[in-house]
């Protein structure tokens, strides 16, 4: 499953990369004379309701999908992994603080806080990247602090204690790379999250803002055309589909060849 | 008990207090004034001034704060902007609902998923096994923004079946609620299936066959029961995802719930609304977490006293 996973996501990164160079239609150009004609040799997923490449569209806003995956897991990862090993290495009122904070965040229910957020800033790709960031640490830093409250105790955290080694030396040499498999397994499965968070922003009118093709954009778009176009809508959507399964096979196979515990309880 | 109970209860309130911060918050982080960007860049300056004032943007920000506080503990969650009705009301008015749509997604998703993950655990490395996780994958990968478009093409359109959008008879109901708790389903499928397979290894399984027990009432009446507590926990912890899932399945379905006036009343710039909406889900989401977490602790000693 795990290289299927990666064939997925494989695919997806050169679809993003090569995609549009090689798109046979410009993902704007208009033909509004062909709008919603459905899937043919020309154009293979169809056109949409103004007359664009929806197969165009689909391999450019792949280009969206990862961009915002990419930015959202690499500044969420970061950022919790700072704050989750400061909060469970040094204790006390430190980690009363971080957890009090982290805490308060996971009250509000998934994507909830981003769509507070995203509400009052303006929809934008770079407001949605925002909000999913100042959300997506919180998972990062519960993880990792649970990993650090474990390896404060190693010996050999010990010993470089007592041989002076500098604090942030420590956390960086010794203790955050023992957290860093969980963070591989959490950010592979968080890659499928925030890709699945922004089409659904941008589906609620909240994201991407057309016409930049984006999946959930586009999803939106098809909205009005169910009964007449269906294939404005199957053909992101299956986009969506594929590339989240695929970072999930992936994740589920990182977290089993890198947690053997797991793989064994999973049978 | 009684001191888990007490411990538990007190450990919610900074957090609601938090999550009211927070809420309160989000109407500063507008950028530039707040009023102006409710009424459009078109209002006139005395519109504005009306609107600061009467909101109290006017006031220093800790006691705009404090009244906030106050006024949200006596349920005054303010005025709509667009139709002035109390902000309680128009919510209170959608709640039941969003509690209709969520509950019918839950009893789906568990219809779903426990017979799946029972199934994959018993037959364990067989076809049932390998369709059943491939089938939860499935599940938790189709976003419910683009099954619920697909669920409506074919039962409603192509087959007639079942009603597009509304809300009135079960009919109604069916589409929408699939459509949310699928997700759930495939979540709580897998869990099944992880929890009772570790269950399966335990002697008590063993003894329970070495005493003649059939396999069906082994796995059934013995494993399966006590696999239930961390499937229970999970349905708890999951409903906030339930919640924000209604958002989505809501507004594709024009179902008049507490998620679809959160969607318009942010279309209309109308903030009180968003931020009394806001409020009330992650209120009702921190309570069915603290309701989860005294029921675990009521169920399984062990968690009363860590």
């Amino acid at each position: 499953m795990s290289r299927l996973g990666a064939a997925i996501v494989l695919l997806a990164i050169v679809a993003a990369l090569f995609g549009p160079a090689v798109a046979r239609f410009d993902p704007a150009a208009q033909q509004l004379d062909q709008r919603l004609d459905g899937p043919s040799a020309t154009h293979w997923f169809g056109l949409d309701e103004l007359g664009r490449d929806i197969f165009a569209r689909v391999l450019a806003g792949a280009r969206i999908s990862l961009l915002v995956g990419i930015v959202v897991v690499s500044i969420s990862s970061v950022v919790g992994t700072l704050l989750g090993s400061i909060a469970g290495y040094f204790g006390g009122v430190v980690d009363e603080s971080i957890s009090r904070i982290i805490d308060i965040l996971l009250a509000f229910p998934g994507l909830l806080l981003a769509i507070a957020l995203v509400a009052v800033l303006g929809p934008s790709l770079t407001n949605v990247v925002v909000a999913l960031s100042l959300i997506g640490w919180v998972g990062y830093a519960r993880l990792v602090r649970g990993q650090v409250l474990r390896a404060r105790e190693f010996e050999f955290v010990q010993a470089a204690r007592a041989l002076g080694a500098a604090t942030p030396r420590i956390l960086a040499q010794h203790v955050i790379p023992t957290a860093l498999p969980a963070v591989t397994v959490q950010a592979t499965l968080g890659m499928g999250g925030a890709i699945l968070a922004e089409a659904a922003l941008s589906f609620l009118g909240l994201g991407v803002q057309p016409p930049t093709p984006s999946w959930g954009t586009m999803l939106n778009g098809g909205r009005t055309h169910l009964l007449d176009a269906p294939h404005l809508t199957i053909f992101p959507g299956l986009a969506i589909a594929f590339l989240v399964l695929g970072f999930n096979f992936l994740g589920d196979g990182l977290r089993d060849a890198l947690d053997p515990v797991t793989r064994v309880r999973a049978g | 008990m009684l001191r888990f109970l007490t411990r538990r209860i007190a450990l919610t309130i900074p957090v609601l207090l938090g999550v009211a911060t927070l809420v309160f918050s989000l109407i500063h982080l507008i950028p530039g004034d707040p009023a102006q960007a409710m009424l459009g860049e078109s209002a006139s300056p005395q519109d504005v001034a009306d609107l600061r004032a009467r909101l109290g943007l006017d006031r220093p920000l800790v006691e705009q704060y404090g009244r906030f506080l106050q006024s949200t503990l006596h349920g005054d969650l303010g005025r709509s902007l667009r139709t002035n009705q109390p902000v309680t009301t128009a919510i209170l008015e959608r709640m039941p609902a969003t509690i209709e749509l969520a509950a019918a997604a839950m009893i789906v998703a568990v219809a779903f998923a426990v017979p799946l993950g029972i199934a994959a655990a018993v037959w364990r490395g067989t076809a049932v096994d390998h369709t059943a996780t491939t089938l939860s994958l499935l599940g938790i990968s189709i976003p419910n923004f683009w099954l619920g478009p697909l669920l409506a093409i074919v039962f409603s359109i192509e087959l007639g079946w079942l009603p597009v959008s509304g809300r009135g008879t079960w009919s109604h109901l069916v589409l929408p609620a699939i459509s949310l708790g699928a997700a759930l389903a495939a979540i709580l499928a897998r869990m099944t299936r992880a929890t009772l397979l570790e269950e399966l290894r335990e002697q008590y399984v063993t003894a329970a066959r070495a005493r003649g027990a059939s396999r069906a009432r082994a796995v059934i009446r013995h494993a399966f029961r006590n696999s239930l507590i961390p499937v229970i926990t999970l349905i708890g912890l999951q409903f906030g995802a339930v919640l924000t899932g209604a958002v989505i399945t809501e507004t594709i379905f024009a179902w008049p719930g507490v998620g679809r006036l959160l969607i318009q009343s942010i279309g209309f710039r109308d903030y009180p609304l968003v931020q009394g909406c806001i409020l009330l889900i992650a209120v009702t989401y921190v309570g069915v977490n603290l309701l989860t977490d005294l029921l675990y602790g009521l169920v399984d000693p062990r968690i009363r006293y860590e």
